[in-house]
């Protein structure tokens, strides 16, 4: 199934995700990597709320104000925040490889969407600043507010239900090698 | 050899790099592109190929981790070795970052303070082979930083099967890599040798051996798929290199690099220099 989502993203967007479906987003993104979520665990107020967000975990290439080359992160480095940022508000958590066993935290409240890792020309195409929070940390470590416009298509990793795409992977090939 | 030539070249050949995929890189892509039956792989796929025209086109960097600056260098014996080589290539990374441009990505490991040019202390990593001639080869190999984690040494016990190790461990690490990916493995040697022989591995990409194709297809048989989300293509290309090692010890390295394989060479002479 296709969704076409805005945000803020409601709680019925996210009900509506299951795995294996594909998402496009508009509206606004904000980019945490390594740094933001150690301060968000720190207990530190962010600049941004986080409430019906989507997070997106990237290290963007940015110049005079332009995104060049913005595609998604390791997720797996972060992925034992995924509690703290739920627990804020956010809906949807955008990255690569997923967070594997941090996937729970996401249960009744939260998706996790996979874009391809790598294709960072690609959601350029798609991604525009709209501010530097935290410029202190410098390019890849700052919060970055984005403004996706049509940006996807995205794939439903990891839904609300417990569905999980990679455990789905990792089990057929455990249980059932590829000949 | 003249300074401005060795910058100009390394700039050229980082440009290049982190701009556009090796043609056989591209076709090894497409081919998995047309053997995934999952429709969800064909999509990972299918991003790829679109998103490396987007960056050769726009002439931007494929990838936002613009990786660390690493270069092999073959020097030619007959040459003299100017004094300022690594000053040059370093200068080179320096204008690269800011006219490509590249992410600073380089810190300082324990401070994680950011020089901002990617250059610094053992920054540019310059791998050094001599080589018969009068010229200079650079050849640019930035690394990211996602592959470079999923990376692996082990000192393995002599009666352990190291080829089922290797394979089982990739395909456990593949999906958080950007897979599909190349597999570079260094067997042998000693603790330190075995990783420089994965890297060189992946310089001397991809592998034919029968040894390297039974290890590619044991990947695959177990491995996640494009971006560990399901699907055939785990691995595309797999490298064997091997040194003699201790007869009580057995060294495995695996230097797994990301679909965005992304070199490129020039070549310095007396006179001037020319990319690939």
């Amino acid at each position: 199934m296709e969704h076409r989502l805005k945000t803020p993203i409601s709680e019925d967007d996210v009900s509506a995700l299951r795995a294996g479906d594909l998402v496009w987003i508009s509206g606004t993104v904000y980019t945490a990597r390594d740094k933001v979520h150690a301060l968000l665990q720190s207990g530190e107020e962010l600049p941004v709320s986080l409430e019906g967000s989507v997070i997106y975990h990237c290290g963007p290439l940015i110049r005079d104000g332009e995104v060049l080359s913005a595609g998604p992160t390791t997720s797996g480095r972060v992925a034992r925040y995924t509690k703290d940022v739920v627990s804020r508000g956010a809906r949807l958590i955008v990255g690569k490889g997923g967070i594997s066993e941090e996937a729970e935290a996401l249960r009744g409240k939260a998706a996790y969407l996979a874009y391809p890792g790598g294709c960072g020309a690609l959601a350029a195409r798609h991604l525009k600043v709209k501010k530097l929070h935290l410029p202190d940390l410098g390019m890849a470590e700052g919060l970055w507010e984005l403004e996706a416009e049509d940006w996807g298509p995205m794939i439903v990793a990891t839904d609300s239900y417990g569905g999980d795409l990679y455990r789905e992977a990792r089990r057929s090939w455990k249980e059932n090698p590829k000949t | 050899m003249r300074r401005d030539d060795i910058v100009e070249a390394t700039l050229a050949v980082l440009t290049r790099a982190e701009t556009t995929l090796p043609p056989w890189v591209m076709e090894m892509i497409e081919k998995a592109a047309r053997e995934e039956a999952s429709p969800i792989a064909r999509s990972q796929l299918a991003a790829i190929l679109e998103n490396v025209e987007i960056a050769s086109s726009d002439v931007v960097p494929l990838c936002q981790d613009t990786g660390l600056p690493v270069f092999h260098l073959e020097i030619g014996r007959d040459i003299q070795i100017p004094p300022f080589l690594e000053e040059a290539i370093a200068e080179g990374v320096r204008r690269a970052t800011e006219t490509i441009p590249l992410r600073p990505n380089a810190v300082d490991p324990l401070t994680r303070k950011n020089t901002g040019d990617n250059t610094g202390q053992g920054m540019p990593d310059l791998i050094i082979d001599l080589v018969p001639g009068n010229t200079l080869r650079i050849t640019a190999f930035p690394k990211g930083a996602g592959s470079e984690n999923a990376s692996f040494l082990s000192m393995q016990n002599p009666a352990d099967d190291p080829l089922e190790y290797v394979a089982r461990e990739v395909a456990k690490r593949a999906g958080r890599a950007c897979a599909p990916v190349f597999v570079g493995v260094g067997i042998g040697g000693t603790f330190d040798l075995a990783p420089r022989l994965a890297k060189r591995a992946l310089f001397n990409m991809p592998g034919s051996s029968d040894l390297e194709l039974d290890l590619l297809s044991r990947i695959n048989e177990i491995g996640p798929g494009p971006m560990g989300l399901g699907g055939r293509a785990t691995a595309l290309a797999v490298k064997v290199e091997t040194a003699l090692c201790h007869t009580a010890s057995l060294p495995v390295a695996v230097n797994i690099q990301c679909w965005a394989n992304r070199s490129a060479s020039a070549t310095v002479r007396d006179d001037g220099w020319s990319i690939d």
